[in-house]
């Protein structure tokens, strides 16, 4: 009769913080996340504010203060700049290049290693590796593997009967297609780990079970992992498709933007309009221009997860 | 609720060891994490110099600071050297903004402008070269004069390093074009000097002359058009008002282009050629003459065998002229004392002082002593296209211009597509002007 009103459970967080404890509780957690708090503010909200207002001033580098009021004269310039939307379809091409693989590939090779019986750590240390290595470093061993006529490349060509050509960094159809094999080589391994992560997680009696009704190892793959590791395909492809978005320093290192402008990324174009040129109010806009790209496509990507999932249920 | 349990907290134990870290940050004011932390300087006698040498030069630079330690000490100079072109100029612009910059560094004479009308570099005044016994008299009147900016001097040049004309002692000489001593034979002008390139493809039965057009080379097409262009005497400066204006003449412009196009055409020069490959065919013979700056001397210098020799593009048009640029030292905006401007000023003299270390690697010295010595007179094939110097046209001021700058970077591609016949010059042109716009129509922002 009463009885059932006891076990409603404490609703709302009145109730916490009327606890003494409670609050001494939560006083510490903010005291803990302070320095995060601050460092956060101080070096991520503080400058993206700073940048939204530098967007509409002609501010220099070279020049204290923000510098005279431009108005929308910087995304107006950016937005008629051919070099501001070839450096954006580049970017979109290396995210296209590289989103749809990283994700795929990481998964065939978690699902193959979490089968391995013996020696899973060395699959795991193996594909992992690569990513540890700074951007430097694996560009480096990419260029020298590119190298026309000498490197690795060349010489695997030239073994399968191909006549190696001027070298895949040095022809503007290739050059993109390298740069996303060396990312993919590099950070395949981050992906790796998450949906290894998430496949310990399947609890085994789900497959004891599939098994025990005659299902097939492909059946048991496509009918139990794909559905159960959906929340981190969730994940692993927002973060992917964020990362490849940003893309920066293999570009700079391998090619340099090059040849010509071919491979030259927005994050380039940002650098260089605001360190070479000077023109850091320039280079806000078309980074706040960026900003809104990112944003809509994690949206758009949001809004039909949304729409799959509730197809599901 | 707090039990004190008489043991050390894991809370507390991290409060204490937060502390302690803390200790040495604070405590050492000579620390290296203190000198970045607070600014302190690491060691007020070692000299802090930035420059962005590599190949020969790099190892000829490397030589002459040794002789600066050797009269000053082993720890008096912090010397490094940085990725050339835009990167380095960034590195020197943001440096000095964040109040870090080096003691002293290098610049191209036309990079230094920018970097003086954005305020980070210090004034030379007369007083400070005489401090080390010099003046404004010691130098070459061309990059003396051409460094000189609103009246004030704002670089000490070092050398000037003029585009010339290097050629193959043996093509030539089966071209006839050399004399009884091994010089090549005047070529100054136009008719005379397509006859001998039409003679020294003869003799290669190929290309006569080779320019680097490919390969991400924007430099070199861009230093063989503004030579010739200035051999023109009614020639006007590409780019005038610090860069917000195009004044090229476009009639010389089409002239100098067709010229260069219909050479191509003809196959006295080559059609594309990397850096290094344009050069191997002058090494090897398959082309007897190549435009490039003085400083490939080094390289020529080291192939086994062969014999060349250097000398001033001729003139071809009415008045002898040369794309240079030159390297200079400049004083990067900071607090300083009277003792670190003296120190920073007799750094640039020891320098100047082993400006022969400087002219083996091909190029011209700025500093007369040298200049005029009989050693460096008697240097060869250096003294032969010392000349060049003296007829050295830099590139027109411009905010986005200079040596390796954005400005050589869209106008040589578009002249390097007119070698490689892939643009005719008034494509080149159009191509020119769009691609500047945004450029012309921008205010400085130094």
């Amino acid at each position: 009769m009463t009885t059932t009103t006891l076990i409603v459970p404490p609703r709302g967080r009145s109730r916490y913080a009327a606890h003494p404890r409670a609050r001494r509780d939560t006083r510490s957690a903010w005291l803990f996340i302070a320095p995060f708090g601050v460092f956060y503010l101080a070096f991520l909200l503080g400058p993206t504010i700073y940048m939204f207002v530098m967007s509409f001033f002609n501010t220099s580098t070279v020049r204290t203060g923000l510098g005279s009021f431009a108005g929308f004269a910087n995304y107006a310039e950016m937005l008629t700049r051919s070099d501001f939307w070839s450096s954006l379809w580049h970017t979109l091409q290396f995210t296209i290049y590289t989103t749809p693989p990283l994700v795929i590939i990481a998964f065939v090779f978690a699902v193959l290693t979490n089968r391995m019986r013996h020696a899973q750590w060395f699959y795991r240390l193996a594909f992992f590796l690569p990513f540890i290595l700074p951007s430097a470093t694996i560009s480096l061993i990419w260029v020298f593997i590119f190298t026309p006529s000498t490197g690795l490349w060349a010489l695997a060509q030239e073994a399968l009967g191909m006549t190696p050509g001027s070298g895949v960094l040095s022809s503007p159809n290739t050059a993109m297609i390298g740069i996303a094999i060396a990312t993919l080589w590099w950070t395949l391994g981050f992906n790796y780990v998450l949906y290894l992560a998430g496949l310990q997680e399947i609890p085994r009696d789900l497959y004891e079970a599939a098994a025990v009704d005659g299902a097939t190892p492909w059946q048991q793959i496509w009918s139990i992992t794909v559905p159960m590791l959906s929340r981190t395909t969730t994940l692993v492809l927002l973060l992917q498709i964020i990362a490849s978005l940003k893309i920066f320093d293999q570009v700079y290192l391998m090619t340099g933007g090059g040849p010509g402008i071919s491979t030259q990324v927005s994050l380039q174009l940002i650098t260089g309009t605001a360190f070479t040129d000077n023109r850091v109010g320039a280079a806000s806009a078309a980074s706040v221009l960026l900003f809104i790209v990112i944003i809509v496509i994690a949206v758009v990507r949001q809004i039909a997860d949304r729409a799959a999932a509730r197809k599901e249920f | 609720m707090d039990q004190r349990t008489g043991t050390l907290s894991r809370r507390g134990f991290l409060t204490a060891a937060m502390g302690a870290a803390a200790i040495p940050l604070l405590a050492g004011c000579s620390s290296p994490v203190s000198a970045g932390l607070f600014g302190a300087q690491l060691s007020p006698e070692t000299l802090v110099y930035w420059n962005l040498f590599g190949g020969g030069d790099g190892t000829r630079m490397e030589a002459m600071e040794a002789g600066y330690r050797k009269i000053y000490g082993a720890n008096s100079l912090q010397a490094t050297t940085f990725a050339w072109g835009n990167p380095y100029y960034t590195k020197v612009t943001l440096a000095t903004v964040g109040n870090r910059p080096p003691d002293v560094a290098v610049a191209h004479l036309t990079r230094a402008k920018p970097l003086w009308d954005g305020g980070l570099l210090e004034q030379i005044t007369e007083a400070d070269l005489a401090s080390v016994g010099l003046s404004s008299a010691d130098f070459n009147q061309r990059p003396w004069q051409a460094q000189a900016t609103d009246g004030k001097n704002i670089a000490v040049p070092l050398d000037t390093h003029p585009l010339v004309m290097f050629f193959n002692s043996d093509v030539c000489k089966k071209a006839g074009l050399l004399d009884s001593a091994g010089h090549l034979v005047p070529l100054d002008d136009m008719d005379t000097f397509e006859a001998a390139l039409a003679a020294i493809s003869k003799v290669t039965g190929g290309a006569a002359m080779t320019i680097a057009n490919v390969g991400g080379e924007t430099a070199t097409p861009w230093r063989v058009f503004w030579t010739f262009y200035n051999q023109h005497k009614d020639a006007t400066p590409f780019l005038s008002d610090n860069g917000a204006r195009l004044t090229v003449d476009e009639d010389i412009f089409l002239e100098v282009n067709d010229r260069l196009q219909k050479w191509v055409k003809q196959g006295w020069v080559n059609k594309a050629l990397d850096y290094a490959t344009a050069e191997s065919y002058l090494f090897t013979g398959k082309a007897g003459l190549y435009l490039e700056g003085e400083w490939e001397i080094t390289t020529a210098q080291s192939v086994k065998g062969f014999e060349f020799g250097m000398v001033p593009l001729p003139t071809l048009y009415d008045t002898p002229a040369s794309q240079a640029d030159s390297h200079t030292f400049i004083l990067p905006r900071k607090n300083r004392s009277d003792e670190q401007r003296l120190q920073a000023m007799k750094f640039i003299k020891a320098m100047l002082d082993q400006s022969m270390i400087w002219a083996k690697g091909g190029h011209v010295p700025a500093y007369l002593p040298v200049a005029d010595s009989a050693e460096y007179k008697a240097l060869q094939p250096q003294s032969q296209y010392a000349s060049a110097a003296e007829h050295a046209v830099y590139d027109d001021a411009a905010w986005y211009g200079g040596s390796g700058s954005t400005f050589e970077g869209i106008v040589g591609a578009q002249l390097g597509l007119i070698q490689q016949l892939a643009s005719t010059p008034k494509q080149a042109m159009a191509a020119i002007k769009t691609q500047l716009r945004v450029y012309l129509n921008t205010p400085s922002p130094l």
